[in-house]
């Protein structure tokens, strides 16, 4: 059974604003019958279209979208449409005391509605969920999600996972075919991220180098291999080449490709960004 | 709160005449059966006898009955020991709808190389053999085949599907989980050469199974070590759940037609009212031949894992076939497979009943299930023209 926070089960049991509203300024509406949750979020504004009078909704799905969805319209009423946006799933999930990491994908279509609402209200056309988040390229073709707003839920959760993007979106969680692109859609986020920030003008002495990629194995990566059955060892460092050798899981795997492009992203996103990393036998 | 448990596919309560059989055997008669004092040798007659009511069961012989801890070991033993025997053999059969303990398994296997043909079901969950036919070859080393599904209660044909697997050489084994002291089974005049079971389906605590093994057909071990089980289980007997297994299935033996009888119309109710009471509800399996307990239904535009909790509310315990209950994100295997379409496979529950259940626990559910589903779907953005207001 899932260990459900009292306010989840409170929401789920007592869910607050229920229903439809006929003339609504805006409505949202994510989700499907076939993903198996699906949400539609009805937004009345004020008088002087400035704040978010009434917000109602309809869910179809289990016991924590209903109580995401409850949550949301709480957190939403009063607010201007631009603070609204402002709110993000981790926010839903907080206002409910947390949701098991598996049930995140709740409060993001959550979120997902409200933008839907809003950009429908600004732009004047009736978002759909196969219209939102539609930008960029499909990347999980079972629930039809892009590549670019993975990536969005990537930043904002900060997951580095596949399994939690999986979590949060249900990106890879029917046929598993994509979960591939997904580690590498995680490791082009951590290059974006490493691009962004300036790297430090310290120079690193090949001896902290060393230490500093050692720890960033045992600490950051092999966990994350380990929780995929998988492990690596590090065989020689030669200045800026690490050469690493893919144990249990991983020896062999197909897709040990895009896990050495997950290595290196890493190092040179917590080491040195001339880090490259090559596979051997060892 | 006093639950009323029916979800009996998942486990059940162990019988207290089980218990009472059990208990000496943890603090009193504690010996290795293997001993040689007088002490052990007592407890080798009880397992002993345990091993001749398990077999009395499934009228097999008493040294056919292998103890295993599990349903799930005695399916991979099976299907390991085909492997082995048969290292030529590179194919198995099984269907789209086992338990994950044969499916997870040969999945795995068809990732080392393993040519591997899964069944499938019709819309009712039904095995067409004449695709059984044309899959078993030379080739086939195992063909597996539950006897009935755990999330539909639907059976299967297995002495037939076992005569075209043994007419082309191969082993034939059925996950029997769902199905040991449900239907009367009788292993002598078979074509079943190995059969899985599970005590905590029966009555027996979790922890105990067994495999039935026919006498002549060839075996190799799962667990390498002692000579426990005539060197087929090594591994010290868990004394205590094996006498607990032999009690069970005696019981079961002596009560089955009773239960059946009873069991069968207390689901019959349930499936009758319910559909009459919530519109746009259906019977997953309802046209296939069935297990008497199970009662597996569908109720359009609401989602399971929300009907469990507000159920789990009442003290109802049931089961769905919802992808949210799980942690996987696609509706149950077995209702894709047959084709169940999604809005009706993510409102699936499963209602499964045991002796244990009465009337009273019928009726709470009919009194207390058509309001649920009216919350959820009032709730829910599709098929609000299915309102009901009975």
């Amino acid at each position: 059974m899932w260990d459900y926070t009292d306010k989840v089960k409170e929401h789920f049991l007592n869910p607050r604003n229920v229903g439809e509203i006929s003339n609504a300024d805006a409505v949202g509406e994510v989700g499907s019958l076939a993903c198996g949750d699906a949400l539609k979020l009805f937004l009345k504004l004020d008088e002087n279209k400035e704040r978010i009078a009434e917000a109602k909704f309809q869910t179809f799905g289990c016991g924590s979208a209903i109580a995401s969805s409850s949550a949301l319209t709480e957190l939403i009423k009063g607010k201007t449409l631009d603070e609204a946006l402002e709110i993000t799933n981790q926010e839903i999930a907080d206002f409910l005391g947390g949701l098991p990491e598996e049930k995140m994908h709740c409060s993001v279509m959550g979120q997902e509605a409200l933008e839907a609402a809003i950009t429908q209200y600004r732009g004047g056309t009736i978002a759909t969920h196969e219209e939102t988040g539609q930008e960029g390229n499909i990347l999980c073709k079972c629930f039809g999600l892009t590549d670019s707003f993975l990536k969005k839920i990537i930043v904002t959760n900060k997951l580095r996972t596949a399994e939690q993007v999986t979590h949060f979106t249900k990106a890879g969680g029917a046929c598993g075919g994509c979960i591939d692109k997904i580690k590498v859609a995680i490791a082009e986020v951590l290059e974006e991220q490493v691009m962004e920030k300036q790297k430090s003008p310290e120079k690193l002495t090949n001896l902290r180098k060393m230490q500093l990629i050692q720890s960033v194995l045992e600490n950051e990566v092999r966990p994350q291999l380990w929780s995929d059955g998988g492990d690596l060892d590090l065989i020689d460092i030669d200045g800026s080449r690490v050469q690493i050798a893919f144990r249990k899981a991983c020896a062999g795997c197909g897709s040990s490709g895009s896990t050495a492009r997950f290595v290196e992203q890493k190092l040179r996103g917590l080491v040195s960004d001339d880090i490259s990393v090559e596979e051997v036998e060892g | 709160m006093k639950e009323i448990y029916l979800d009996n596919n998942a486990t059940t309560k162990v019988d207290e005449a089980v218990f009472e059989e059990m208990r000496p055997y943890f603090c009193e008669l504690y010996g290795n059966p293997s001993s040689m004092h007088f002490f052990g040798g007592q407890v080798q007659k009880k397992v002993d006898e345990a091993r001749r009511r398990v077999a009395d069961l499934l009228n097999a012989a008493p040294e056919e009955i292998i103890f295993t801890a599990c349903g799930t070991e005695s399916d991979n033993t099976a299907i390991r020991s085909a492997l082995e025997l048969f290292p030529h053999k590179r194919h198995i059969i099984t269907t789209r709808i086992e338990h994950p303990a044969v499916l997870t398994l040969c999945r795995n296997l068809s990732r080392r190389g393993y040519r591997v043909t899964e069944l499938n079901v019709d819309g009712e969950g039904r095995l067409n053999l004449d695709e059984l036919e044309a899959a078993v070859d030379d080739d086939t080393a195992i063909v597996s085949i539950m006897y009935a599904n755990n999330e539909t209660g639907v059976l299967f044909p297995v002495e037939e599907a076992g005569a075209i697997a043994k007419a082309k050489g191969a082993i034939f084994h059925t996950d029997a989980v769902q199905a040991v002291g449900k239907v009367p089974l009788d292993v002598t005049s078979s074509t079943i050469d190995m059969l899985s079971l599970s005590g905590h389906k029966l009555h027996a605590p979790k922890g105990i199974g067994a495999l039935y093994l026919r006498k002549g057909v060839p075996f190799r071990p799962f667990l390498a070590g002692g000579h426990q089980e005539r060197g087929r289980r090594a591994g010290t007997e868990a004394t205590a759940n094996i006498i607990a297994l032999g009690k069970a299935c005696e019981l079961a033996a002596n009560l089955m037609d009773d239960t059946n009888r009873r069991v069968k119309a207390m689901r019959d109710r349930l499936e009758r009212e319910l559909l009459t009471l919530i519109p746009n509800s259906r019977i997953n399996g309802g046209e296939a031949e069935r297990l008497p307990n199970t009662l597996s239904i569908a109720f359009e535009h609401v989602e399971g894992e929300a009907i469990l909790l507000l159920l789990s509310e009442k003290g109802i315990c049931a089961s769905s076939g919802s992808a949210c209950t799980s942690g996987s994100l696609e509706p149950s295997h077995v209702l894709r497979a047959m084709g169940v379409p999604f809005t009706c496979a993510h409102g699936t529950i499963r209602f499964s009943f045991s002796r244990f259940n009465t009337e009273q626990d019928v009726e709470t559910v009919i009194r207390e299930l058509p309001p649920i589903i009216n919350r959820l779907r009032e709730i829910s953005p599709f098929g609000r023209e299915l309102l009901a207001h009975p």
